[in-house]
């Protein structure tokens, strides 16, 4: 079966469709998106299914024995231990690394933050808050995330807007969206055009408010001129960023092609107010999780983003328990291992629910049918945290997972050992799988080449 | 950690060998800040009042040098943020054009509404356009904001949905969302460059109002006003005694207590079924309250507000103090303390409590790392990542108060030497718990309040609250923080002796925060700038285009 995306916008179209007979005048930018790679021709009208990336993320790490069964040697197969049980039924769709390290070159181990800068930026932090290059979620994006709506979309179950380890650099992140209501209406609001609805009308207003921005964007150029080095930085990236709602602006214009697997979800109701008041209770946090991911699958089947973020729970393990004294993260350092089971009991069951959550959003994802497969088949998701065990915040040896096959470019159920590599490796076979035009990846003892190939169809 | 208040303390006695007259300061090289959020609801509030209303959530800035201010000097904008933006603004400049706002936003009617109308959009943009950009727009702005409104206007045959497209395009410039540093060559000085007038007035009012310039600002810079010291200080003295000022001292002091934490504060309902929801919301509500009223309202000492057994309850924070409800509808109500309280100083109120605390647990540890950060200005150096406090918590351990564990903690030298400087101050807070309710024992123990600050021993909170109010770190730290947050740079040694200036001048207005603000407002300091980094250089020129060509 031959599934064709919303066709791109084009130029021809967008003229074509000037409405009521009203000339608009305003400058017209050509927009990149109009364009193909070489920028010399427009875009095809249809293409295959589209490859989409993502991200999972969960705090805290795992409990070193009750995770994964270490092997000596990467190869077929991953047995996943009572923390990780939840993962079983998965195995197959999954790949497991571990013993992949995280090589500071002298730069200190700033806590639940350096673990995943490094593994998203390729380099080690110099302070408590650098995030010292992209993290390479943006770097797929670059290469894409250009002809969908959004360029991104950023989650986060646990109510905190600025747990996002999306970045462009230290100063750069997005809010993620905390409100399952607040990103059902960003997604399937007023400005969603359903791809199956027959009677599609661009709306008028589109046209004008895209070329008001235009007219704008073009005169606040000059403005550049009159600042310094580092402010033209940021003010490029501004603009880049405004580029991308004239894209916004411009695909809905264009009548998306049907799509079976786009079903608009219900609007979800306002959640009880118990439950605000009590946002990272772990149970609420499941509950929330729940509600945002089917939200957030739907617009990647919908093809509203090909890039999408999910933190299920947050670098700093502030997920309680109802009626316990400590969160995630003080339980690692203030539980007492008990002797029998040889774990801390409170934080392994912490660290069971991040996985059962894991395990639920690749449901989710594998339940949406999309061609002759699943959404996550034509996923890559990396989930990893930002150490290993928690309880001595190591860095070296933290777990990471891709799931899914990306439409067919990675081979999954295998357990692979790093032996001491940097963990960068993942990172780079994954842009590479993605498309991202890139040699190498990472700084200094970070650096790699050598992108795992085991994985790779 | 105290070789800041080393430095402060040297400034000081330096000074007094200077005399009172302000240092020359150097400044820093212009730079650009994006808008808290913040300060963009508050320049709504300013330009098209507070009837006009917009939900959504910007990209979050980093706190940098203790304050995020600084953090907005390096802000970027993401794809997000900039969806974030344009929805906001659409939805705004729609209200602005709505049935029941127009005839009082707008300074003309439309000839005829359902078309465009060129003249009246004019005037619409020439004063809506200068409020947002903080600056007349240039002929060419002007030209385009009125152009954009006409081909809507007229093609979709409604003068005010052009309006809206434009106001909504302009609002999503950085030149709204971007606090901009225009320099112009200094006359007085031949190869330096100054702030122009338009710049000097949104330092101006986003120190004192945390907002955009008004209109007699405005016409103040355009009338070279303020390069006259005594047509500034007029100017000063006015938005000193204007209502607003109470929202630049808020939102000092959210920056500077780190109020932001509040956003994640949350308690477990079950160890602390009192606070909810509203609680946490009123308890950071009280501490600004407090501060407002205290230091703007009634015009007192800076360091009684750790003594100050004065503040405001509602219902929620009443059940948590244990007092009298006065107002149960929901409201404020002003509440004393009375002497021999334990409660002195916002310190011990609620909001500082709680915050610094855990979810389950109170923190000496966090509480006593955030005196030494915030309203002392000296760093505590983050933990080690294997930190194992398990042996502690066992039920059966004789270790049942938090100094009971932390002096066991301490044994571990590699742990004593951060702890000596944190929980000498935490411990003294320990008959307040995570949720700053008030208690005696803990775990069926007495609890001992004993402390010391830098050698200044006491016996519980009060104590704290008087060595706080005395100690010379305190007023020295405000002031730099406060000169910090003007200037919007982090201070170094080149800014000693400006330091060292106002902390005299502050010490000889007795603590008053008015003062404070106005000493900063009326100095040569605030605005003060080194000439732009490489490549700036046409930044001047173009500053001049904008300030010749007003329209």
């Amino acid at each position: 079966m031959t599934f064709l995306i919303p066709r791109a916008p084009t130029r021809r179209r967008a003229l074509k469709s000037m409405f009521n007979g009203a000339a608009v005048s305003l400058a017209l930018p050509f927009l990149d998106c109009f364009l193909d790679d070489n920028g010399t021709a427009l875009a095809a009208t249809g293409a295959p299914l589209p490859v989409r990336y993502g991200t999972w993320y969960w705090g805290m790490g795992a409990t070193p024995n009750h995770h994964v069964e270490e092997k000596r040697a990467s190869g077929p197969g991953i047995k996943f231990l009572s923390e990780a049980a939840a993962l079983q039924p998965h195995m197959d769709k999954i790949n497991y690394f571990g013993n992949f390290n995280m090589p500071l070159d002298g730069h200190s181990n700033y806590t639940h933050f350096s673990g995943w800068v490094v593994n998203r930026t390729g380099a080690a932090p110099g302070h408590a808050t650098e995030i010292p290059a992209p993290t390479f979620d943006l770097m797929i994006a670059d290469v894409i995330g250009n002809s969908t709506r959004f360029k991104t979309i950023d989650v986060c179950s646990t109510g905190v807007a600025a747990s996002n380890y999306s970045a462009r650099g230290t100063n750069s992140r997005s809010s993620a969206e905390i409100s399952p209501v607040a990103l059902y209406a960003r997604l399937y609001g007023p400005e969603f055009v359903d791809p199956n609805k027959a009677d599609f009308k661009p709306d008028p207003k589109i046209m004008f408010q895209k070329s008001v921005l235009s007219s704008y964007v073009e005169e606040s150029k000059e403005f550049v001129k009159g600042v310094g080095a580092a402010d033209k930085a940021r003010l490029e990236e501004f603009f880049t960023s405004l580029r991308q709602i004239e894209n916004q602006l411009a695909l809905q214009l264009e009548k998306p092609a049907a799509n079976d697997a786009c079903v608009v979800p219900q609007k979800p109701n306002e959640p009880p107010v118990d439950r605000l008041a009590a946002i990272r209770e772990m149970g609420n946090v499941i509950e929330t999780h729940k509600v945002l991911a089917k939200l957030l699958a739907m617009a990647v089947a919908c093809d509203q983003t090909r890039v999408f973020n999910m933190v299920f729970t947050d670098h700093f393990g502030n997920i309680r328990r109802n009626g316990e004294t400590y969160t995630h993260h003080l339980l690692t350092h203030e539980e007492a291992i008990d002797p029998k089971l040889g774990y801390q009991p409170l934080t392994y069951w912490f660290g069971q629910q991040c996985m059962n959550g894991f395990a639920s959003y690749l449901d989710i994802l594998s339940g949406i049918k999309e061609g002759a497969g699943t959404l996550l088949d034509n996923s890559l998701i990396f989930a990893t945290s930002e150490t290993n065990y928690a309880r001595v915040h190591t860095i070296d040896g933290v777990p990471m997972y891709l799931a899914g096959k990306a439409g067919g470019r990675i081979k999954t159920g295998q357990h692979l050992i790093g032996n001491g590599d940097p963990c960068t490796r993942v990172g780079f076979t994954v842009m590479r799988a993605m498309g991202v035009p890139i040699e190498k990846w990472g700084t200094n003892s970070l650096q790699t080449n050598k992108a795992i190939t085991e994985i790779m169809a | 950690m105290f070789a800041r208040s080393l430095f402060l303390a040297v400034s000081v006695l330096a000074l007094s060998a200077c005399g009172p007259s302000e240092p020359v300061s150097e400044g820093a090289p212009p730079d650009m800040r994006r808008l808290t959020e913040e300060q963009y609801r508050n320049t709504i509030v300013d330009v098209f009042g507070s009837t006009v209303t917009y939900g959504g959530r910007f990209d979050p800035l980093e706190r940098k040098d203790g304050l995020t201010e600084l953090g907005a000097r390096s802000a970027r904008v993401t794809p997000s943020g900039i969806e974030q933006y344009y929805t906001v603004a659409r939805t705004i400049a729609a209200q602005v054009v709505s049935g029941e706002n127009r005839d009082i936003l707008f300074p003309c009617k439309p000839a005829d509404a359902k078309t465009a109308d060129d003249a009246c959009a004019k005037q619409f943009f020439t004063e809506t356009g200068r409020m947002l950009f903080r600056r007349a727009l240039t002929t060419k702005e002007l030209e385009m904001s009125v152009s954009a409104a006409h081909e809507v206007g007229a093609g979709r045959n409604d003068f005010y949905e052009g309006i809206a497209y434009s106001l909504a395009g302009m609002m999503v410039t950085p030149k709204f969302l971007f606090v901009i540093d225009s320099v112009e060559p200094d006359p007085k000085k031949p190869g330096d460059v100054r702030l122009t007038a338009y710049a000097r007035a949104s330092r101006l009012s986003f120190l004192l109002w945390n907002s955009t310039p008004d209109d007699q600002l405005l016409k103040a810079a355009e009338a070279g006003e303020l390069d006259k010291k005594s047509s500034l200080e007029k100017q000063v003295d006015r938005m000193i005694a204007s209502p607003k000022l109470d929202n630049g001292v808020r939102a000092f002091f959210a920056d500077f207590l780190d109020l932001g934490r509040f956003e994640i504060l949350e308690k477990d309902p079950v160890i602390y079924p009192a606070f909810g929801v509203k609680a946490g919301e009123d308890a950071k509500e009280q501490l600004l309250r407090t501060i407002a009223d205290h230091l703007v309202a009634r015009d007192l000492d800076y360091r009684d507000l750790f003594t100050t057994r004065h503040t405001f309850v509602t219902a929620p924070l009443a059940r948590i103090y244990k007092v009298p409800v006065t107002k149960p509808d929901g409201g404020w109500a002003p509440y004393e303390f009375a002497e021999g309280d334990p409660r002195a100083g916002i310190l011990t109120m609620i909001g500082f409590l709680s915050v610094n605390s855990h979810p389950g647990t109170s923190s000496p540890t966090l509480r006593g790392r955030a005196i030494r950060e915030t309203v002392l200005c000296q760093k505590v150096p983050d933990p080690p990542g294997d930190v194992d406090f398990s042996g502690f918590n066992d039920p059966n351990s004789p270790n049942k108060t938090q100094r009971q564990r932390l002096t066991a903690h301490r044994a571990n030298p590699t742990c004593a030497g951060c702890h000596k400087i944190t929980d000498p101050i935490g411990l003294s807070l320990e008959n307040f718990d995570g949720a700053g309710a008030f208690r005696t024992t803990e775990n069926g123990v007495k609890i001992d309040t004993a402390g010391d600050l830098d050698g200044v021993p006491f016996t519980d909170a009060p104590g704290l609250a008087k060595a706080m109010s005395t100690s010379p770190a305190v007023p020295a730290c405000l002031v730099s923080r406060l000169y910090s947050y003007a200037t919007g740079r982090p201070l170094d040694r080149a800014d000693k002796d400006t330091v060292a200036y106002f902390q005299k001048t502050f010490e000889s207005d007795g603590y008053r925060m008015s003062k404070l603000l106005r000493q900063i407002a009326i100095s040569e300091s605030l605005y003060s700038v080194s000439p732009p980094k490489a490549g700036a250089a046409t930044q001047a020129k173009s500053s001049d285009a904008q300030k010749e060509n007003p329209s």
